[in-house]
């Protein structure tokens, strides 16, 4: 039987974008992955918010990244609450963003078993109520 | 400057409670208050400082002191997380040390087991600002953060699921001597890798039990401590850092017990060799192995190595821990375990332990909290204390 991560079904709740983060939203809506970067020393910023955690900066402009990235650590999850009990096993991960941020996220479409830190992975961009999250697979 | 001799523990109390569904939780903070402040000889119109953590009901000390009837000089809710009772501890000596208060009191307690709400108390972090991007990947509970770090750690440095059960098993060997441990059974390693995968690579033995409870420190003058009747114990040093996911380069190999440590270590002028004693947070298995090379009682990614053979196993292993059975086996009251760790070395310390597992003649312990979420932000502290004459 195709688990619930396999089939690309997890449950997604929805985001509230607030002003800080609207352009990233905006962006998954498009199926893009939009990064904010400071303006004044051009780090890239994860979570999305107008604040330079290096330089302080309260600038930022936004790009759109490759969506392309590697497993920097994972879990299969077997026990799980709410909507995502009969959701599991499914894979919570870290993935490296090729521009530099490890972000939090499922992997999807694949058997969560196969799953292995350092595997390459790719954006797909799933509805989430009115929003699309971000979410991997192989 | 230091806090090293300015302050002494002076009164304990761990709440015997597991499951207290007629308590509330402003109730079991004041019994708990009650407890340490009659084994301290104390009582509550000594009090002048009062700590608590954000989990505290209402505007926690301001509520608190109201329940208690407490007249402050000094109050303080810093929150870490369960690692909160450990910097209270350095943050009270501070104060006593800069005259602000005499008799510091710092209480806990809570209901995650009866009281309905779950671990994490979700409600508090709902308008993180972050919330947008970790709450929708069904992260369960605090294991699944440190289900990744030690997803990493394994992969970073070839640590096994058999050394880990290793914590377990050391932890479940002391359990058996604890009358109110939750979990009385010693268990094998065998028996930790059968149990149900929670969150991978961690399994349900590799997780803390969840109870009721709670705890109480209190904290004196050195005048104060020598007109009372209790062993004295002093506090040493401490040191705390928060350790956040760095603008999402969040290294999850290490936490922030490596900048706590040494704090810790250098304000107490002791070395690792002179620790007799470690209470070390177990949330899980890779809290333990994690904070131990953090700490630098070895080397990072040698954790494994270290805790095999019985090393954590009192007496006679190479860092006796844990002595109560810990968050593991014993208790971790409100989802919550630093207090207890404070509480179990100065047992250790006063040679108060149970027998069976007391460490001979010991006389520097070393208490370490860890509080959040290893997979994300969190805050550690370390707390160095010593008998009498150390």
């Amino acid at each position: 039987m195709s688990t619930a991560a396999e089939a690309g079904t997890l449950p997604a709740p929805e985001p509230y974008p607030n002003t800080e983060d609207a352009p990233f939203w905006a962006g998954t809506a498009e199926g893009r992955l939009m990064l904010p970067r400071c303006a004044r020393c051009a780090t890239v910023i994860w979570y999305p918010r107008q604040f330079c955690s290096e330089c302080s900066g309260q600038e930022v402009e936004w790009f759109e990244a490759s969506g392309r990235g590697t497993i920097y650590a994972r879990t299969v999850v077997h026990r799980a609450q709410g909507p995502w009990g009969p959701a599991a096993p499914y894979v919570i991960a870290y993935v490296e963003l090729e521009e530099g941020p490890r972000i939090l996220t499922n992997i999807i479409g694949v058997d969560p078993d196969t799953v292995e830190v350092g595997q390459e992975v790719r954006a797909v961009f799933v509805e989430a109520g009115a929003q699309k999250i971000v979410r991997f697979t192989r | 400057m230091s806090i090293r001799g300015k302050a002494c523990m002076a009164g304990i109390f761990e709440h015997p409670g597991r499951e207290l569904p007629d308590k509330t939780t402003a109730q079991i903070h004041a019994e708990s208050a009650a407890g340490a402040l009659a084994d301290a000889g104390l009582s509550f119109s000594d009090v002048d400082g009062y700590f608590c953590a954000g989990d505290a009901p209402g505007f926690g000390p301001l509520s608190m002191a109201d329940y208690m009837g407490l007249s402050c000089s000094y109050v303080d809710s810093t929150e870490m997380g369960g690692s909160t009772y450990v910097a209270h501890v350095g943050h009270a000596a501070s104060a006593i040390a800069m005259g602000k208060c005499r008799v510091a009191l710092i209480t806990l307690g809570g209901k995650p087991r009866t009281g309905g709400q779950g671990p994490g108390g979700a409600g508090r972090i709902g308008a993180a600002p972050e919330s947008n991007f970790e709450g929708q990947w069904g992260i369960p509970g605090a294991v699944g953060g440190y289900a990744l770090a030690a997803s990493r750690h394994m992969y970073e440095f070839g640590t096994t699921s058999e050394q880990l059960a290793e914590i377990k098993v050391a932890a479940s060997i002391h359990a058996q001597y604890n009358p109110n441990a939750f979990l009385r059974k010693v268990v094998s390693v065998q028996e930790v890798l059968d149990s149900p995968m929670v969150s991978s690579p961690l399994r349900r033995m590799d997780c803390c039990v969840v109870t009721d409870g709670g705890g109480a420190l209190v904290v004196v003058a050195p005048e104060v401590a020598a007109q009372l009747s209790r062993p004295k114990v002093k506090v040493l040093g401490h040191g705390e850092a928060p350790k956040h996911t760095n603008n999402g380069r969040i290294d999850l190999t290490h936490s922030g017990a490596v900048w706590s440590g040494p704090r810790a270590f250098s304000e107490a002028g002791v070395s690792h060799a002179d620790i007799d004693y470690a209470s070390i947070y177990d949330s899980f298995t890779i809290t333990v192995l994690m904070t131990l090379e953090d700490l630098g009682f070895c080397e990072k990614g040698k954790g494994g190595e270290f805790v095999s053979d019985g090393a954590l196993v009192s007496p006679g292993g190479k860092l006796p821990f844990n002595t109560d059975g810990g968050g593991l086996c014993n208790n971790h009251p409100t989802n919550r375990g630093g207090i207890t760790k404070v509480i179990e070395a100065v047992r250790q310390l006063r040679g108060e332990a149970h027998p069976e597992v007391q460490v001979p003649d010991c006389q520097i312990a070393l208490a370490h909290g860890t509080g959040g979420s290893l997979g994300t932000r969190m805050g550690s502290a370390t707390l160095i204390l010593g008998q009498e004459d150390s």
